[in-house]
């Protein structure tokens, strides 16, 4: 029951960051220089005078800016994020149709990250200065250090191109026409190299965190006194350090989570996944910005469900947050 | 002569390279017998702590190690057993118990969980057999509805509580020792007076032996058998506790249990009749917290009237939440009040804007309570005096020149000036901050505990200045401690504060003699060690 | 800071960091010696691997690619190093005000950081740069609006808890106006910190502008990393070398700001000291 008065609070919560979103957007159209409708349009010349002007109605263009504003909010409350030539859809139907592959690439990559991310944080903590914590460590620092899009393509250059081990881009194969499993099997083959790609950033950023957390939990008291009534070694690590580690690690998914669909887009693009991500680069191509502010807004409201997400994981970890 | 629990002989706990002296503790001697509480007292950094992690084997990290001596427990060296062997005794044959009583417990696990895992660790008891023995361990402890408090998590504790609980996990195995380390530090007079006395209640049942390591010679003179005093890694002294107290031997002890404030009366003196300066008229603060739902609020003051004469040094009394700090910070005006008037030699400051401010900063000065976080790291001693004057609009040259005088004033030498804080002892600090204070000429000095973070011999010092500067600069006094041997020591008239509330005030003397608010009362009998001082001088 | 300094001496992986950092800087600096003129000048025939005279190959155009890596340098330090500033500057000021006035203005100020911290950065970048057109100024605004939360943070945590410290509220008991308060006592305080975050925040910025000018967002008319990875992706399965070594350039920079910013932290920060 509190919970779910407490789910009503952060939705509640998550109303002005939405209506934020559109205000930016809004306001990204008139910064954009020339005509407001030529950005709406997509590419210059692509639209027919007609579109432009029935557009300019629509938006209330030949109005006041406030006006202006009341329409953008009273289109983006029903979803209507424009149209795009460039495509021939509407824009919220082509970011609907793409928002699956992007949500299978980002939870493949983020369980990869945090699961072996506090995996491998843990065993650099535990074997603190050992040659264990020296490769995680070093690992992680590179892995930190390397652009998504650049390892994408390096994988590429090793697996695909030489090895041949993996298909070099695509979601499964064309013209296969696989049914079930098989198709399952071959998806999955696809999503190895861009869920790596994506996911080695956050892993490493993970790890280093975990390590720094662990370390820090356990100098409290409170591990003290688990050793102090005999408690072995490993039940002090799982029983009573991992978990209050844990809370950053969950505080920082939280975080990440606007950065990895950031992360995406250049993965996406050097794998040509059909997501999100190779639509935005294809509306970048062409200009189609009214394309590119529909495909921020929809990730950016994602990202505000993931964090309301994040924010329960946490509130039943921590008991100490009252609700 | 009862049976010996545990024997230490000669141990020596070596420090990393480059700390301020190669061992922490030489050569201590120490036996423990079943049925006997020993303390352990010593002075902050006399490794006093170390010897007690020492014992099980909990001393911190790979730099701090055991170099020398042997520990006996039942026929067995703990320096050289094994960690499994470890492990069976910790919490089994010897427990502990620590200071920070929030800390030491798990903030994600519930009570009952934490109490459970020493069964888990040592017996192969069920899980509803677990439970029960949990129960009846909290009831031990005089916990309040162990049922409900199984569920708890440790927030939702109170300081005391919590402290409880973890005597309760200390107890659930009957160890024959149990080392104590610091465990009432944290907590206010009257708690404190419960956890010794339910300390030494369940000592006495189970005929534990107990180790109790702590700084107050109150708590000592309440608590121990024995006595063992270490001074700077050195056992100087050890004995009956009657023998130490009574007629300690060493140079060291005496001069320590000289420093502590005698829980006496004051010479009565006249009451005096100079004007107010400072007076606080139902004055009201609310600290609001506010939550998602409305969230708390606490009433810091709740409509307090407090005055203080000209020349007179009151003081403001209380355990931690009554609102003596935030009085204290109201009448200074570092703190914004909701309601009320504070006047200032009849006139009102609790409404003035800053700017109105500025000439009245000058006139009431504050001493505050931490030594390390009262004194900006980045500033040259001489700045941090002299900036007060400064921004008065003291031309620099003539405010630095000031401020190398007044540390004479103080009593550091001129070399101080040029060096930073991070150079300087906890006492020293605090003159540096009396400095700071006196360098604007105050009228009132305001004391925030100027001296509970101190040792004991330090703090004896620190008091004798603040008397002295008060009566040569003809100072008024409002001094906060939590503690009633300080403020007898240094106070014309006390005033007792309790949920934001003086629920008592007279002078010193009557005060002490004849308390009127039960509270008042309850405040006297806490105190640790009330009347040893008296026993032995007699 | 002296004691600090010693400490990062002592840190071998640090030194390590600054090193790398010395031979770019040396890179910058003599890349128009070591290639005159326009690293866009044609300078060999087209997708030549790696061999004497063009120790990195040429690209599709016959460009030299060492003095693409070479020049390339320069523009990822500049626009690193001024986003970088600007994201400081701001979040300075907004943490500032927020962690010193708290109230209303600490939550409003809070609530916009937070807000920027949740939207999708990378995106917000691409946005910016996009509808501004691509140009080197751009870029650093771009970077620099959207790495500013984390400064932000910083900031106003440092001068809440600094905020709880008595010597600021002695400093106040003597009369001291706010900003004597701020620039005397809170930012003196914090700047260990703020450098050490800050120096993490280059790399960071370093890898946004590397995606910026791999999407086609990099300033046209000057020569970029991400520029070069992106001419040569179309071309990786015959000639390798052109995505390779920006690639490498990227990371070791990089890594190379990382490890010094981790030693300066570890150094300047002293509740990490021990790990």
């Amino acid at each position: 029951m509190r919970l779910i008065r407490y789910i009503g609070y952060r939705l509640l919560l998550a109303v002005p960051v939405i209506l934020g979103i559109v205000v930016l957007n809004f306001f990204l159209i008139h910064l954009a220089p020339g005509d407001a409708a030529s950005v709406l349009a997509g590419e210059t010349g692509a639209a027919t005078p007609e579109y432009m002007a029935q557009l300019r109605h629509k938006f209330g263009l030949d109005q006041p800016l406030s006006a202006q504003f009341l329409h953008y909010l009273l289109n983006m409350a029903h979803l209507d994020l424009g149209y795009s030539f460039r495509n021939d859809s509407p824009v919220a139907a082509l970011i609907f149709d793409r928002l699956w592959p992007t949500a299978l690439l980002m939870v493949t990559a983020f369980v990869i990250a945090l699961a072996l991310g506090i995996l491998l944080g843990l065993i650099a903590a535990t074997g603190r200065n050992t040659w264990r914590d020296g490769v995680i460590s070093l690992v992680s620092l590179v892995a930190y250090a390397t652009p998504g899009f650049w390892l994408g393509l390096m994988m590429i250059v090793v697996f695909a191109i030489r090895l041949e081990w993996l298909p070099t881009s695509g979601f499964d194969t064309v013209g296969a026409y696989n049914e079930g499993w098989a198709e399952v099997a071959d998806v999955a083959r696809h999503l190895v190299m861009p869920a790596v790609a994506l996911a080695l950033f956050y892993l490493a950023l993970y790890a280093r965190l975990m390590r720094a957390t662990v370390l820090e939990q356990a100098g409290m008291d409170y591990v003290t006194t688990a050793r102090a009534k005999g408690q072995t070694e490993r039940k002090v690590m799982t029983g009573h350090v991992m978990k209050n580690a844990l809370l950053p690690i969950v505080t920082m998914a939280g975080i990440q989570a606007g950065n990895l669909i950031g992360g995406s887009i250049v993965v996406e693009t050097v794998f040509g996944w059909p997501g999100i991500g190779t639509l935005a680069f294809d509306a970048l191509q062409s200009r189609d910005l009214n394309l590119l502010l529909g495909i921020f807004f929809i990730s950016a409201c994602l990202v505000v469900v993931i964090n309301l997400v994040v924010d329960l994981v946490y509130v039943t970890l921590d008991p100490r947050i009252e609700i | 002569m009862t049976d010996i629990v545990l024997e230490i002989e000669k141990l020596t706990i070596a420090l990393p390279a480059g700390a301020d002296r190669p061992n922490a503790v030489t050569d201590v001697d120490l036996v423990l017998r079943a049925g006997e509480v020993t303390c352990l007292i010593g002075e902050s950094g006399s490794g006093k702590s170390l010897v007690a992690r020492s014992i099980l084997g909990l001393l911190p990290g790979p730099h701090v190690r055991a170099s020398g001596g042997r520990i006996l427990f039942q026929g067995q060296d703990l320096l050289r057993a094994g960690p499994a062997e470890m492990r069976a005794i910790r919490g089994a044959g010897i427990a502990m118990i620590f200071q920070e009583p929030m800390t030491a417990l798990n903030p994600l696990h519930t009570i009952g969980r934490q109490l459970e895992e020493v069964f888990r660790i040592h017996t192969n008891l069920s899980r509803p057999a677990r439970r029960a023995k949990v129960v009846g361990l909290l009831e031990s402890v005089h916990l309040p509805e162990p049922a409900r408090l199984l569920r708890s998590y440790p927030h939702q504790l109170s300081g005391g509580q919590r402290q409880r609980a973890l005597i309760a996990m200390a107890l659930s195995c009957q160890p024959r020792l149990l080392i104590a380390d610091e465990p009432t530090t944290a907590l206010d007079v009257t708690t404190q007076a419960q956890i010794l006395h339910l300390i030494r209640e369940l000592q006495r049942e189970h005929g534990t032996s107990v180790l109790f390591i702590t700084h107050d010679f109150g708590v000592v003179a309440d608590i121990a058998d024995t006595v063992a005093v270490l001074r700077r890694g050195d056992l100087v002294e050890q004995g009956s506790a009657q023998a130490v107290l009574g007629r300690p031997k060493h140079p060291y002890t005496q001069a320590l249990i000289a420093a502590v404030p005698k829980l006496t009366p004051p010479p009565v003196r006249l009451p005096s009749k100079a004007p107010f300066v400072i007076q606080a008229r139902d004055v009201a603060k609310t600290y609001g917290a506010r939550g998602p739902f409305g969230g708390r609020v606490t009433k810091a003051l709740a409509g307090v009237e407090m005055e203080l004469r000209r020349g007179e040094t009151l003081g403001l009394v209380g355990e931690s939440g009554s609102g003596k700090s935030t009085l204290a910070r109201a009448v200074s005006r570092l703190l914004p009040v909701d309601d009320g008037e504070i006047l200032l030699s009849g006139r009102d400051i609790a409404h003035l804007n800053r700017w109105q401010l500025r000439p009245i900063r000058k006139r009431i000065q504050m001493v505050f309570q931490d030594p390390y976080g009262s004194l900006d790291p980045r500033q040259r001693v001489v700045d941090i005096i002299a900036e007060g004057p400064i921004i008065h609009g003291a031309p620099a040259e003539r405010a630095r020149a000031e401020a190398r005088e007044l540390l004479g004033l103080v009593g550091l030498d001129a070399s101080a000036a040029n060096r930073f804080p991070h150079e300087f002892s906890g006492g020293q600090r605090q003159r540096i901050g009396i400095a700071r204070a006196l360098a604007l000429r105050p009228e009132v000095l305001v004391a925030d505990e100027p001296v509970s973070a101190l040792d004991v011999s330090v703090q004896a010092q620190v008091l004798a200045l603040l008397a002295d500067i008060k009566t040569r600069l003809e100072l008024s006094m409002l001094f906060v401690t939590h503690d009633l041997r300080v403020a007898l020591r240094i106070c014309d008239r006390i005033a007792v504060m309790k949920q934001g509330q003086v629920i008592e005030v007279a002078p010193t003397a009557d005060i002490y003699a004849a308390p009127q608010h039960p509270y008042t009362k309850a405040l006297f009998a806490a105190v640790p060690g009330a009347n040893w001082q008296d026993r032995t001088a007699a | 800071m002296r004691a600090g300094l010693s400490r990062f001496a002592r840190n071998r992986l640090a030194l390590l960091g600054a090193a790398l950092l010395l031979c770019l800087l040396l890179t910058v600096i003599l890349a128009p010696v070591a290639f005159p003129g326009d690293p866009f000048r044609l300078a060999g025939r087209p997708l030549q691997p790696p061999d004497a005279s063009f120790p990195l190959g040429t690209d599709t155009l016959g460009r030299d690619v060492a003095a693409e890596v070479a020049y390339g340098a320069r523009t990822s330090l500049v626009i690193g190093i001024g986003a970088t500033l600007g994201a400081i500057l701001f979040g300075v000021v907004i943490g500032g005000l927020a962690g010193f006035y708290r109230g209303t203005v600490e939550v409003v100020l809070m609530r916009l950081t937070e807000f920027f911290q949740t939207i999708p950065a990378f995106i917000l970048a691409i946005l910016i740069v996009a509808i501004l057109s691509p140009s080197v100024t751009n870029e650093v605004i771009a970077i620099a609006l959207v790495s500013w939360p984390a400064i932000a943070r910083l900031v106003r945590g440092e001068f809440v808890a600094l905020g709880g410290r008595e010597f600021v509220l002695a400093c106040a008991g003597l009369g001291a106006g706010d900003a004597r308060i701020i620039f005397r006592h809170l930012l003196p305080n914090c700047l260990s910190q703020i450098i050490a975050v800050g120096s993490l925040l280059i790399g960071t910025s370093i890898l946004i502008e590397a995606g910026l000018s791999f999407l086609g967002l990099g300033d046209p008319n000057v020569m970029s990393w991400g520029l070069v990875i992106s001419a040569g992706r179309a071309v990786l399965r015959s000639a390798w070398w052109i995505c390779t070594f920006p690639g490498i350039a990227i990371l070791l920079t990089v890594l190379a700001i990382n490890l010094a910013g981790d030693g300066l932290n570890e150094a300047l920060n002293p509740r990490l000291r021990d790990r």
